[in-house]
């Protein structure tokens, strides 16, 4: 119609503009820190969700090499099911962890074998216990780090892939390493893996680079536990309304059509 | 009976209803017959689309009000307790905060068309203002809103806003007090917002309906800008303008839809991801993207004070915009030399949004500085000393004629 | 210009011109699709208020019976009331089937309150069903009242050792909660 047509050319003007913007250099956030390099994942895109055959395995990697200093406080062991687990798998799971459970008769806090219902177990009673027992650096919670961090699972695979000897010249400080994608280069964190640190039961090879695949779609499904149906509800709603769009512009047409 | 309203309705106990509260009467004068331009294109939409934007929110606002704990030790997990445990409560939780956007699109879409088509001017003045109120409340709104969840983006965000108080000269630092409820963002604060967050969309309400009504007594702008002659220029809003709404309200719904299902934190930032840390400042403090533009006015200014009255004169400005207009011709469509500076300005606000996401360093400095400078001017120089200069087009002898191509018929 | 002329365009109706079904029918489709999309929302908001899955989580619990010795009870909160277990000796079973159920107030057969071959657990929602006081008979130092059981110390009712009322105010017998033997020594309620 006459009216959207007169309007293109300035539009078209417009978003040229924030085009040629966005090209100048020097992103938003933390310019100081190297973009980790981009990889492939089972969750990526529009209807992409996480292959739960590998977040199970991230879940072992997690609990066997990780939590030992980095707690998830967001994640309960009934969220399993999440990733294909049944109930009796679940509660098989929680029991071979020992939690805090309430207070013996005597009012001391006691533990006791894990149950669906139980957070998974932290390593540290509080923030202050995690620093002392790190030099005074904090492990962070790793129940939202894929969402904490900028391209966050290219990021945490990169800092997990990405320990190396520090360049020449490169001065490190005392108790930290190198790694190629930390912001400033030094990391806190020794490198968490090695070939063949865990054992997978489906006999999948546990190099370096499969574990680190592994445990990062685990944190990406914890980030995220409701994208599957979130994506699925998504695809159902969007072709609802396209129908409805249709259907109401077709009335819309008719309704007008005197008018015209 | 002394005092009824005569109503037509045939129907015994709506008759009942409407004869001591015409409130269907109401409906089918303001929203049924009531005369609308036959001419509109769908910029006209976007005011529709900004109430069926609010509606949303209170409902889903009220509903994540059942859940969320205002509590600094408390809140930032109370809105993972949604997100994970509650039923829909992801669902629920991503329309609000992608709600929160869309609301901000959908407004300042509104306002453009506003703009460039005189919307502002007499007799729509008053109309004009309560919209710049709205604007106001939605921001102040917002702004609250996303401390709620209490990450570092919400926590440091709050202070550095909060802060800008200070610049005030002599009671700057009572302000801020009072404002904090104590000595830095903390637990009274983030009571408070709670509270006002919940309260604020209500106004809004009660000035969208002043705002409304405004409308309904000078009637609707149209793209010519000029007023509708007699009836043969307008419809009734019902079925014309319902039926075009709803086209407009579903594509609406479908962005809407694509944001909340397929890249809820698109527009986001990372950071408030991450629980508020009083210790720790995040390397970068950005506001969410609708508040970029004025987050760099403020910042292209090297004075403080200066910052915080540029940064609030550039909203204020616009409610001044009618008497800065000295131009005859309401419709940018007629004035072919105006209608590019417009243009200029929009460019100068995105400019400017852009700005508002990086460093205040290097080119970023100069191209606010620019943008700001552009920004004003074109308010305060350009639109008063156009409006006298321009020759604008000859406009159209009437809206039927310019919609059909044929002279008007006389009754 | 906005009086509330009731205008009509130039040359038409709004009403329903000739093809006036077709328009009908898809605005039938458009008002049942609208009307889908606002039952969609209201579920979703409604289904919100419904208990989440934490609360669900500890919506049953499962109580070790091993550790509970004969003529001894323990109290264990579920669903946020208190829940009466006790180990009755024979002597307390016999006593609970030993009456003429036209004598009961609310009469109820001590078996119907108890799983079958577990006739020595007797598990009871502890709220008084007279004004919601919670009985005592739970702890060794207790009264158990007339008939061994629980007494209420709000009004004076009195339970036996089936939970069933006896004397007092209160009108029905204490309540049992849904649960099932997991083994011999396991009950999950809930």
């Amino acid at each position: 119609m006459r009216n959207s047509r007169s309007l293109l050319a300035p539009v078209f003007a417009v978003a040229m503009t924030v085009a040629g913007l966005f090209a100048i250099p020097g992103g938003a956030a933390a310019e100081d820190a190297p973009k980790p390099p981009g990889q492939k994942w089972s969750f990526d895109g529009i209807f992409g969700t996480p292959n739960l055959a590998s977040a199970q395995r991230g879940f072992q990697v997690y609990s066997e090499v990780c939590s030992t200093c980095h707690a998830m406080h967001l994640l309960h062991y009934r969220d399993l099911t999440g990733l294909g687990l049944n109930e009796a798998e679940v509660k098989a799971i929680a029991s071979t962890f020992t939690v805090p459970q309430g207070l013996d008769d005597q009012g001391v806090p006691k533990d006791g074998p894990g149950t669906p219902a139980n957070q998974f177990r932290s390593p540290f009673p509080n923030e202050k216990a995690a620093r002392a027992a790190n030099n005074g650096a904090y492990p962070p919670d790793l129940s939202l780090i894929i969402n904490a961090r900028e391209d966050g699972a290219d990021y945490v695979y990169g800092v997990l892939t990405g320990y190396a000897e520090a360049p020449s010249g490169f001065t490190m400080q005392e108790g930290m390493n190198y790694n190629r994608v930390f912001p400033g280069h030094q990391i806190a964190m020794p490198k968490p893996l090695d070939d063949g640190r865990v054992t997978y039961s489906d006999g999948t090879p546990t190099t370096v680079d499969q574990m680190a695949r592994d445990v990062v779609t685990f944190l990406h499904w914890a980030s995220n536990p409701e994208e599957a149906e979130r994506k699925a509800m998504g695809v159902r709603v969007i072709l609802f309304l396209i129908l409805l769009a249709g259907v109401t512009y077709a009335v819309k047409r008719k309704v007008w059509s005197d008018v015209h | 009976m002394a005092g009824l309203h005569k109503s037509d309705i045939p129907n015994p106990v709506l008759n009942w209803i409407d004869s001591r509260l015409p409130i269907i009467t109401m409906m089918q004068k303001e929203y049924g017959v009531f005369p609308t331009p036959r001419n509109f294109n769908y910029f006209w939409n976007f005011g529709a689309l900004a109430m069926v934007t609010l509606v949303v929110m209170i409902l889903t606002g009220i509903f994540l009000a059942m859940h969320y704990q205002p509590n600094t030790t408390l809140a930032f997990d109370s809105v993972q307790h949604i997100m994970r445990d509650v039923n829909y409560g992801w669902l629920i939780r991503y329309v609000h905060q992608n709600g929160a956007s869309m609301f901000f699109i959908v407004t300042y879409i509104h306002i453009f068309r506003g703009i460039y088509y005189g919307s502002y001017k007499a007799p729509r003045e008053l109309l004009w203002i309560l919209g710049v109120v709205i604007l106001l409340l939605m921001m102040a709104t917002a702004f609250m809103g996303y401390v709620l969840p209490w990450g570092q983006m919400s926590y440091w965000g709050a202070t550095v806003i909060t802060n800008l108080f200070s610049a005030f000269p002599g009671v700057g630092k009572y302000i801020v007090t009072l404002l904090w409820g104590g000595f830095s963002v903390d637990q009274p604060t983030l009571n408070r917002f709670f509270s006002l967050h919940y309260l604020l969309p209500f106004v809004l309400v009660g000035v969208v309906f002043l705002h409304v009504a405004a409308l309904h007594i000078v009637g609707s702008n149209n793209p010519l800008g000029i007023e509708p002659r007699g009836p043969q220029d307008t419809l009734p809003f019902h079925p014309y303008y319902t039926a075009k709404d709803s086209v407009g309200v579903c594509v609406f719904l479908i962005v809407w839809g694509a944001f909340v299902f397929f890249a809820p934190n698109f527009l986001g930032d990372p950071n408030n991801f991450i629980e508020a840390n009083p210790l720790q400042t995040p390397a970068d403090i950005v506001p969410e993207w609708y508040f970029l533009p004025y987050y760099a006015i403020l910042r292209s200014v090297p004075n403080k004070l200066l910052g915080v009255c540029m940064m609030f004169a550039s909203l204020l400005v616009l409610l001044i915009l009618p008497w800065l207009d000295t131009s005859r011709v309401r419709s940018a469509r007629f004035r072919p030399t105006y209608k590019w500076f417009i243009f200029l300005w929009v460019v100068s606000f995105i400019v400017l949004g852009v700005c508002g996401a990086h460093k205040p360093e290097g080119v970023w400095v100069i191209l606010s500085r620019v943008a700001t400078l552009y920004y004003f001017a074109h308010f305060l120089v350009i639109t008063p000393i156009l409006g006298k200069l321009e020759r604008p087009l000859p406009l159209p002898e009437s809206i039927t004629q310019s919609v059909t191509g044929r002279p008007l018929e006389s009754h | 210009m906005a009086e509330s002329s009731a205008s009509t365009a130039h040359g038409g109706s709004h009403g329903h011109p000739a093809d006036g079904t077709k328009r009908d029918t898809l605005e039938l489709i458009a008002g049942a699709g609208a009307a889908m999309l606002a039952g969609g929302i209201g579920w979703a908001l409604i289904g919100s208020m419904n208990p989440s899955k934490d609360v669900l989580a500890v919506s049953s619990v499962e109580i070790d019976l091993a550790p509970i010795p004969t003529g001894q009870g323990i109290t264990v909160m579920w669903q946020g009331k208190p829940i009466f277990v006790r180990h009755r000796t024979d002597k307390e079973i016999a006593e609970a089937r030993d009456v003429k159920l036209s004598e009961l107030p609310d009469p109820q057969t001590d078996k119907s309150r108890v799983k079958a071959g577990h006739d020595q657990w007797i598990v009871l929602i502890g709220i008084c069903t007279h004004l919601g006081c919670i009985p005592l008979g739970n702890k060794p130092t207790d009264m158990r009242g007339e008939w061994g059981g629980w007494f209420c110390p709000c009004h004076g009712s009195q339970y036996d050792t089936s939970g069933r009322i006896r004397k007092g105010p209160a009108p029905l017998d204490l309540a049992v909660p849904p649960y099932a033997f997991e083994s011999d020594t396991r009950i999950k309620i809930g």
